[in-house]
């Protein structure tokens, strides 16, 4: 398996990150070499073998179904780059269609 | 003043000849006087100062907590409610913390002091502390060489007596490989035996803290306190919390399992050498010792890097700009605002592991990528849990190379290949220490590392002081 440009550049919008022009052969070149390295795994034969899912084999830990509120509302609001007292604010979401 | 354990300062604060603040006031200076090590990303001697003092004063009533005395650096990915926290990222540039994770209310709730936090590799990947936001931390014993990674800022501190003890976190090999090339002890304990709760996460199902300090008893003693469930992580163990501070062990006529790597290129010979030493001196004391080929060794790290890189893409999926942290100006509308913040935000080895995960989870790769990693997890996990039906413990390097020099690493899986030796243990879910014994030709640091079965810290926690006291080679 090869990444080509347009995977890269799709994977890249996936995890909502840019690339730079200059950055692109460099980083094309790093994911493959670890593809065709991880590739290795193919020799370990795993047929009949469960995938793992859970690191830990006890039962879940319940607590009791009891509403808290872990965050007040002015401290949620604290950190935020931008918000309005009531919510944070974003640029605007909608594209406008007549451009 | 240097002191090698809490159980050395308490005698010490007992008869009256070291007072608390003395002692704070002493490792300030310390971090003053190694500032050039870049270890420390926050100092916090005005509120370090004023506990002392307090702590002082419960001592004398005879009222202290069990770590009254320790003076302790926290890793920059671990939560104090209203400090910095920024997993030494720009992308969390100006945060602070909402709550203090579980494991360190623990530690203060029995008087240990917070003295500072520690720089590291942004997000806790690398293995050199070369991908920190704040620059890179230096190796105390020599300037030229990396720390190691990710608790490098951990591992330097403790190393240069700035503080007793640090935590740091171990994905893996991020607390026992860092310890290794600072010459200390590095602690993994078996995942899940620390709550989670307030640690910044890269991969879940490996990450754990981890403790750097200068004496086994002192990270038995840290881990005794930290170890429990806690309702605000879910995966957090019901397994008993055992009295590991105790170090009480048996250690006659043990089994141990020296394990051999076929793939030995690239691996230090007088790392092995030193191995081969280790061996003969457990024979000499009395122990059966066997070598066990484990060629499935090579298989440990392209499974931790398809899984850790998955992982991280999703738990990274969080820092988008919105609610807390960097935010770029230069976005247009919310998607271009998303990328440019992460784009600027996020160091090139994260954005390089972002995208292998992206691409592991991707549809069509999936199955091929993921599902096969977490198979050869699963076999991995058996056939390394199965070392344990034979033998009390399993002896490893905790390194391939003795502390390399800036930049001597050059591409990402050259660096990968720093972990080789750790991952078994954070694939295997199992724990592990890193012991400070050996020294090569060149007088640069061996760290020699232990494991053992799933939640059995107490026997390696006591084997670890055993061998600390009876090697030889130690005393060289």
């Amino acid at each position: 398996m090869q990444i080509t440009k347009e995977t890269l550049e799709k994977i890249a919008h996936l995890a909502r990150l840019e690339i730079k022009p200059e950055e692109e052969a460099g980083l094309l070149n790093d994911l493959n070499e670890i593809l065709v390295w991880v590739e290795k795994l193919n020799e370990v034969n795993t047929d009949g073998v469960e995938p793992i899912i859970h690191m830990t084999r006890e039962i879940n830990g319940f607590r009791d179904d009891l509403a808290t509120n872990a965050l007040a509302k002015a401290d949620g609001l604290k950190l935020a780059p931008d918000h309005d007292g009531n919510f944070f604010r974003v640029p605007k979401v909608i594209k406008d269609k007549s451009k | 003043m240097h002191y090698r354990s809490l159980s050395q300062v308490r005698n010490d604060l007992d008869n009256g000849s070291l007072t608390l603040p003395e002692l704070v006031r002493h490792y300030l200076r310390n971090i003053e006087e190694n500032a050039h090590l870049n270890a420390f990303l926050s100092v916090y001697g005005d509120s370090a100062l004023e506990h002392s003092e307090k702590i002082q004063t419960k001592l004398l009533k005879g009222n202290a907590g069990r770590l009254a005395g320790l003076v302790l650096g926290i890793k920059d990915v671990l939560c104090i409610k209203d400090r910095p926290l920024q997993a030494s990222s720009r992308i969390l540039d100006s945060f602070h913390s909402q709550f203090t994770a579980t494991a360190i209310q623990r530690l203060i709730d029995e008087d240990a002091i917070i003295i500072g936090r520690l720089n590291c590799d942004e997000f806790a990947m690398g293995s050199s502390n070369e991908n920190s936001a704040f620059g890179p931390v230096l190796n105390p014993l020599d300037n030229n060489r990396v720390p190691g990674g990710s608790s490098g800022g951990s591992a330097a501190a403790v190393a240069s007596d700035c503080c007793l003890a640090a935590l740091g976190t171990d994905t893996g090999g991020s607390v026992r490989q860092p310890a290794a090339f600072c010459d200390i002890i590095g602690l993994k304990p078996t995942y899940s035996r620390i709550s989670r709760y307030g640690l910044a996460s890269y991969a879940s199902s490996f990450d754990i803290i981890g403790i750097l300090s200068k004496s086994v008893e002192d990270a038995a003693l840290l881990l005794e306190i930290m170890t429990g469930y806690d309702e605000m992580d879910s995966t957090s163990s019901n397994e008993p919390v055992l009295r590991y501070a105790e170090l009480a062990g048996n250690h006659e006529k043990l089994k141990i399992g020296m394990l051999n790597y076929s793939g030995d290129e690239g691996i230090d010979p007088d790392i092995l050498q030193y191995m081969r030493s280790i061996s003969s001196e457990l024979k000499e004391l009395g122990h059966v010792v066997e070598e066990i080929d484990f060629p499935e060794l090579e298989y440990a790290l392209p499974t931790y890097y398809i899984l850790t890189t998955a992982e991280a893409s999703t738990n990274l999926s969080r820092y988008d700009g919105v609610r807390y942290g960097h935010r770029s100006t230069n976005g247009h509308d919310l998607e271009s605002m998303y990328k440019k913040s992460r784009s600027e935000g996020f160091g090139e080895e994260v954005r390089r592991r972002i995208l292998l995960g992206t691409f592991v989870l991707s549809a069509n790769y999936y199955d091929a990528y993921y599902t096969k990693a977490q198979k050869v997890r699963r076999f991995l996990q058996d056939k390394t849990r199965s070392l344990f039906d034979k033998y009390d413990f399993v002896i490893l390097p905790t390194t391939p190379t003795p502390p390399f020099k800036f930049g001597e690493n050059a591409t990402p899986l050259q660096m990968f290949l720093a972990d080789l030796f750790t991952v078994l243990a954070s694939v295997a879910g199992i724990p592990a220490i890193s012991l400070p014994l050996g020294k090569t030709s060149e007088g640069l640091p061996v760290g020699v590392q232990v494991m053992s079965d799933a939640f059995t810290e107490d026997k390696l926690l006591s084997f670890s002081n055993y061998l600390m006291q009876e090697t030889l080679t130690s005393k060289a």
